[in-house]
């Protein structure tokens, strides 16, 4: 019964996940989020974007050249060690991070690493692929920000 | 069915009656049954105090938790620890650096908190080495030692290091007198040519750097322990001696002869004006310091080749002596700083002299006579009162907060409590065995935390599981909450307990550090991104600038390196979470591998003396592919074509 449960649970959210990219999401989808975030105890907003000290959607403006040179700098010392961007390495490659996460559920990630791989469904499907626990690496609220405009400018789907 | 059932509940209940049998039968013991629950602390919370615990002659530091005595934490500060790395890296070797070379070990007795307004304030904690006479300074948010200054023209610096109300001053005495300089001189002209010392260590108020301020010839007897005064007495410092009789040889019987020795009153606020006035010699000497960056995570020595002394005869009022009984040892002082508690080993009372009568005395010139120009106040002019039957050899005292004294008796193995003002003792208790030191949370500070009483014990004997000849150290808890002391708990300790502090858990965890910012890291060997990691080579020397992160070395594979080459491995830690430590080891090493901090860089020097393949890999358990953190060093007869290569 209890297995039944959980591959319903699964498949509730395999289908959420692939319903994710489509910007209009009908009630009835709405309404599987609701029922899915429930089962992991989370919001729906937290399924979406990750558990953590962003809250709210964040407001995303053309990309800043000057962030993304930081946030390089800050990618290099910080996660670069870990993180290649066309590469699997210690952690999945990252260039395509903004195609595959919310813009709220990367800063989430990197802000809150070891609740998000505790309780997020979709990072402890990461872990059981990435056998090492991501690390918070000393960095502020800021500082991810820019790391988010650094993926941004690196992703081939916006170039 | 039946039967079996009663017999289940039959079994039980003789054991247990056999048990209690046991214990009401049991001579030390007594009932335990409520100390259990008084000293467990449950799994995943945390203790009540940190007590800090000198290693004795290990020469480290150790951690415990109170009331649970669980270990936490050895700190190295006067022994290389080739489990961190202390004292092996090339980073920590200069710690170990003194007038006599880099000396891998020392005897650490008395660590005591840095304080202001007379209370410890959880910033420093400060430790001597005996043997080779020098102060440690561990910084309290890294639990690391910082700092070791040398103390010249002194031997067996035991009398310290005890701090002023403020940290103003660490104050070091010597054990050994010996001729000040040093020179070569027959042992038999003791008395002509042997001087003891009194030091005054300056603190840096802000940054904690310690600097000699002055030191103070005194004629050469044996100048045991010390504490500075406080409250109305804050200004001085007491020094204990023994040896008046000056002997140099069988002191067991020629320095047992005089009825009385002294405890030295040093006033050190007269001093400071003293040297201020120009009365201080600059006198020849060396000297190290020894400060470790923690930005840098170096340490750096500097020499120092001049210390300012002071002569009492050309400083009158700068010090006395106050008649104490026969080979006094540990010196106290009661909170309020009035009272002056001296411990006669071969006494048999204790006696408590006053600060105010002091003052009174020297005054009205109530004096017995002068050693060297120091004058000797009378006895009956100084003392306040004597605790009568203190106990077999009492040493120590400590305090706490509601008037009680409570003195160590080694002879005899007894905490014996008496109530400071009337002198009267109020309890005893068995200590096992032979204690030495005791120590009250705060218990020689204006402000004791008085729930417990540790007793720190020389002897263990039959106290635990056999180990061979060599036994467990062991420390003692007792409760003190109530009127009477009751024995809670003995937990062995590493080398020999010899003095400790405790303070509230909560003034000190708060500023625990967690990492090491690897922004911050100014190590001129550092790689702060695997974009630097890299080999270089100079002639013969050749740098690996190494970065570690779970679960891989960047660079892991380095092929290249020469017999005859001398290797460093610049070992950065590029994690920046807590807990997360690596380790570095490489086969052959002759030195100790590595323990590297999150953010922090450490340097292994490696000779490689025969060709082949050398692997290198992570010793600390970092993660679920710590097993596949390895790395390989390929080494090539001198003069090879090998190529420098790495990844």
């Amino acid at each position: 019964m209890k297995k039944l449960f959980f591959l319903t649970a699964i498949s509730v959210l395999l289908v959420v996940a692939c319903g994710e990219k489509r910007s209009n999401s009908s009630n009835d989808e709405l309404a599987k989020k609701e029922k899915m975030a429930k089962i992991f105890g989370l919001t729906v907003f937290e399924l979406d974007n990750g558990i953590g000290p962003i809250k709210e959607k964040i407001t995303l403006l053309p990309i800043d050249p000057k962030m993304v040179e930081e946030g390089k700098k800050l990618f290099d010392t910080k996660c670069a060690q870990c993180h290649k961007l066309d590469e699997r390495y210690t952690g999945p490659a990252q260039r395509d991070l903004v195609e595959r996460r919310s813009p709220e559920y990367i800063m989430n990630m990197i802000l809150n690493p070891v609740e998000m791989v505790a309780k997020h469904p979709e990072a402890k499907k990461m872990f059981a692929q990435y056998p090492t626990q991501m690390t918070f690496q000393n960095v502020t609220q800021e500082d991810a920000r820019k790391m988010l405009e650094y993926f941004r400018s690196v992703d081939k789907s916006k170039k | 069915m039946k039967k079996k059932k009663l017999a289940w509940l039959i079994i039980p209940a003789l054991l247990l009656s056999a048990l209690l049998y046991n214990c009401s039968n049991s001579d030390n013991a007594g009932n335990f049954s409520d100390a259990a629950s008084k000293v467990y602390v449950a799994p995943g919370t945390h203790d009540e105090f940190y007590a800090f615990m000198s290693g004795g002659f290990s020469g480290q530091v150790s951690v415990y938790g109170l009331p649970s005595g669980r270990l936490f934490r050895v700190i190295s500060v006067f022994s290389q620890n080739p489990e961190t790395g202390y004292g092996y890296s090339e980073e920590s070797k200069p710690m170990l650096a003194t007038s006599y070379g880099n000396i891998p070990w020392d005897d650490a007795h008395h660590p005591e908190f840095s304080q202001t307004d007379g209370v410890p304030d959880g910033r420093w904690l400060f430790i001597n080495g005996n043997n080779t006479p020098r102060i440690a300074r561990i910084d309290l948010k890294s639990f690391e030692t910082t700092e070791i200054i040398e103390i010249p023209n002194s031997a067996g610096n035991h009398g310290s290091p005890f701090v002023t109300e403020n940290s103003e001053y660490v104050v070091a005495s010597t054990r050994f007198s010996v001729p000040v300089p040093q020179k070569d001189v027959s042992i038999s002209s003791y008395k002509e040519n042997f001087k003891g010392t009194i030091s005054f260590i300056k603190v840096d108020p802000n940054s904690g750097k310690m600097n000699l301020g002055f030191q103070i010839i005194v004629p050469g007897f044996d100048y045991d322990l010390a504490h500075a005064g406080k409250g109305v007495s804050h200004g001085w410092a007491f020094f204990s001696c023994y040896n008046s009789e000056q002997a140099n040889s069988l002191l067991e019987i020629n320095a047992s002869q005089n009825d009385k020795d002294f405890v030295a009153a040093v006033n050190w606020k007269a001093a400071e004006k003293y040297l201020a006035q120009g009365k201080g010699k600059t006198v020849s000497t060396e000297y190290y310091r020894n400060h470790f960056d923690e930005e840098k995570h170096l340490a750096l020595s500097e020499k120092n080749t001049q210390v300012t002394v002071l002569d009492p005869k050309d400083c009158p009022g700068l010090i006395y002596y106050l008649p104490t009984p026969k080979s006094p040892h540990g010196v106290n002082i009661d909170p309020s700083g009035e009272y002056i508690v001296a411990g006669g080993k071969l006494s048999t009372v204790l006696p408590v002299h006053s600060f105010s009568k002091m003052l009174k005395a020297i005054e009205n010139k109530d004096f017995l006579g002068d050693v060297d120009g120091i004058p000797i106040l009378k006895y009956e002019s100084v003392i306040a009162g004597e605790v009568k039957d203190p106990g077999l050899g009492p040493l120590h005292t400590e305090f706490d907060n509601n008037g009680n004294a409570y003195t160590s008796a080694f002879l005899s193995s007894e905490i014996v409590k008496w109530k400071v003002g009337s002198w009267e003792i109020i309890d005893r208790v068995p200590t096992y065995y032979s204690i030495g030191h005791l120590m009250i949370p705060g218990g020689d500070s204006r402000k004791p935390w008085g729930k417990y009483v540790v007793a720190l014990n020389k002897i263990t004997k039959d106290r635990y599981l056999p180990t061979g000849p060599e036994l467990t150290q062991s420390a003692q808890l007792f409760d003190i909450s109530g009127d009477k002391m009751k024995l809670l708990l003995d937990f062995p300790t590493i080398g020999e307990p010899h003095y400790a502090q405790a303070i509230p858990a909560e003034i000190l965890e708060k500023n625990s550090k967690r990492i090491y910012e690897i922004e911050k890291n100014k190590n001129p060997y550092a790689a702060k991104s695997e974009n630097e990691a890299r080999v270089e080579r100079k002639g013969n020397v050749v740098r690996v600038y190494l970065t570690t992160t779970r679960s891989h070395f960047k660079p892991d594979n380095i092929e290249g390196i020469k017999i005859g080459d001398k290797v460093f491995f610049h070992v950065t830690n590029l994690e920046q979470d807590w807990d997360i430590p690596h380790g570095f080891a490489i086969k052959g090493a002759t030195n100790s591998e590595l323990l590297v901090m999150p953010g922090q860089t450490k340097t292994l020097a490696w000779n490689p003396l025969k060709e082949g393949i050398y692997p290198f890999y992570c010793t600390d358990f970092c993660s679920a592919l710590h097993q596949e953190m390895q790395g390989y060093v390929r080494v090539s007869a001198s003069g090879s074509s090998t190529k420098l290569l790495f990844n």
